[in-house]
């Protein structure tokens, strides 16, 4: 009986975080393409709702009652799979996020290295589905993904490694906790910018979206794919990019730390003010978007091996010497 | 500690259905997702016993890198229907089969020294330097012991990899003939003045442009 109480309340805990997750995915959908349109001096979607905002809503309605078409060519099992996996993986990072002192799901001692492979395994959803579709367009699409993806993700790691120098720790909550006087952002700062580009990358974002190239690919990797199944694939993506601008904010925007610590700012919630630096990291998402044209795919991995490993290897071992020099390493 | 008896077990059977079924599938690709899901199992065994840093290293090394290149090679070779040749009839018997028996002897008998009680540094291990403690993080004590007690060990590993890497980029590396490139210092140093030039042409006569 203990048991079975035991497993409720961690579905319940589950429930919570998985559920706002979910909802803040279709707003900031809505929130992409009202930013998309600002820029472009369009309306954007502004009829479902109050100022468009439960259009997403609808846009899933209509998702969920198309048909789900499978090619007859298909590896049926990997193309039912890869949507499911992409999503799935999108969503079990958020279990390590804190948002707050001892408000997190699994407050585990290697939580950064946690949401590094999870991130890294979700280039798998990407080369089943596009080796499945079992067509030209989006094999070629899913091949130019893996190496995008494996690329960038070494460019993070090593970022990654820069601030867990500073922290001495894996643990998320203690990379938060360590920013208590400065945000990294400050001594870090081009490392945030090469991880904000990284991230793009990561998330097959434009002006990295080659992926999904329309001009190119038709649509990468989801050519074959319609109805619920693309839109798993979508909001993975877009689970994704929530995710990694959580990353963003916990390793160089001081989490939930409010950013001044003073009276009326300490009132806050730190979810509230974790909530806003994700906001703010989207919206530079979505800018980018809006304003960067796409990038060539040999310019892509140019950046990515010459410009990016190299520059932030440096950096760890600038940041290391000075650590040392100075006696600020972290001790136990 | 029933849940994680029930837990050990799917994981360990999931872990040896999916090494047989690697080396069973007909199809390479199909192996090569049973290898992924082996190499997953595994990690969630290693978290199991406590060695989460080692779990999440396997699943970001192994999982995140070398089975997408395992899967690149695969698919880009297009041995996808080759036939494997495992269980086929005696005509296609394959030449594999010694050389498997060779390596995996070979592995067998490291398994037993390794489990037969030979040590690296006899005096370290009998210390017991590495008491686990609940103070101290998993990866905190990983560390103490790879930067102290076995840094040779390490830097020398460290080394092979990198001659490894540096073999693997001289042996694949050829300096191709006649490859137009473009030098991005160039293109972005471009100034107006080079490129257009204004020229009074007249009519009927037109102009000669020099290129």
């Amino acid at each position: 009986m203990e048991y079975i109480n035991l497993v409720f309340e961690e579905v319940y805990k589950i429930l919570f975080l998985l559920v706002p997750v979910l909802v803040s995915v279709a707003m900031i959908v809505w929130l992409d393409r009202r930013v998309w349109a600002f820029v472009q001096k369009r309306q954007g979607p502004n009829v479902v709702g109050p100022f468009g905002l439960l259009q997403s809503l609808a846009d899933a309605l209509k998702y969920i009652f198309k048909e789900i078409i499978i090619p007859a060519s298909s590896n049926k099992i990997i193309f039912i799979l890869a949507p499911i996996i992409t999503m799935t993986l999108a969503l079990i990072a958020w279990a390590v996020i804190p948002f707050g002192e001892g408000q997190v799901l699994a407050n585990i001692n290697v939580g950064i290295l946690y949401i590094f492979a999870v991130s890294s395994l979700g280039v798998y959803g990407i080369i089943m589905g596009g080796w499945a579709s079992n067509s030209k367009y989006p094999f070629l699409g899913s091949i130019r993904s893996a190496a995008q993806m494996v690329s960038y993700e070494v460019s993070i790691g090593i970022i990654i490694i820069n601030v867990l120098l500073c922290v001495g720790s894996l643990n998320l909550s203690d990379i938060v906790l360590a920013q208590q006087n400065i945000w990294f952002i400050i001594p870090l700062f081009p490392m945030f910018v090469i991880f904000f580009i990284s991230a793009l990358a990561e998330t097959n974002r434009p002006p990295f979206d080659l992926p999904e190239a329309e001009a190119e690919l038709v649509a990468g990797y989801q050519t074959e794919y319609s109805g619920m199944m693309y839109a798993m694939f979508w909001l993975g993506e877009y689970a994704n990019i929530l995710l990694m601008c959580a990353l963003g904010s916990i390793l160089f925007l001081g989490g939930w730390l409010s950013p001044i610590d003073i009276y009326p700012f300490n009132l806050i919630p730190g979810a509230i003010w974790l909530i806003l630096k994700i906001l703010l990291l989207f919206i530079l998402f979505a800018l980018v978007k809006a304003v960067v044209p796409r990038y060539r795919y040999d310019q892509l991995m140019r950046l990515g091996w010459k410009i990016f490993l190299p520059f932030s290897l440096t950096y760890v071992v600038l940041t290391a010497s000075y650590l040392f020099y100075f006696n600020l390493l972290p001790t136990l | 500690m029933l849940a994680h008896a029930i837990f050990f077990y799917v994981f360990s059977i999931i872990a040896v259905i999916s090494a047989i079924m690697v080396t069973v599938s007909k199809n390479t690709v199909h192996s090569v997702f049973f290898l992924i899901l082996d190499f997953i199992s595994i990690s969630c065994l290693f978290i199991m016993i406590g060695a989460e840093f080692l779990g999440m290293i396997m699943l970001i090394v192994y999982v995140g890198a070398v089975a997408v290149l395992f899967l690149f090679v695969v698919m880009m070779l297009n041995v996808a229907q080759q036939k494997n040749q495992w269980f086929n009839s005696e005509a296609t018997s394959s030449g594999h089969i010694p050389v498997g028996l060779i390596i995996s002897t070979i592995i067998f008998f490291e398994l037993i020294i390794v489990v037969g009680g030979w040590k690296y540094k006899p005096e370290l291990s009998d210390q017991n330097t590495t008491q686990i403690s609940n103070e101290i993080s998993n990866t905190h004590s990983l560390g103490q012991i790879l930067y102290t007690d076995y840094i040779h060990i390490f830097q020398i590993s460290g080394m092979i990899l990198l001659i490894a890497m540096i073999g693997a980029i001289v042996l694949t590396y050829r300096r191709r003939e006649g490859v137009k490139t473009q030098s991005y210092l160039k293109q972005i140093s471009r100034e107006r003045s080079e490129g257009i030039e204004v020229l009074e042409v007249q009519s009927n006569k037109g102009v000669k442009i020099d290129d």
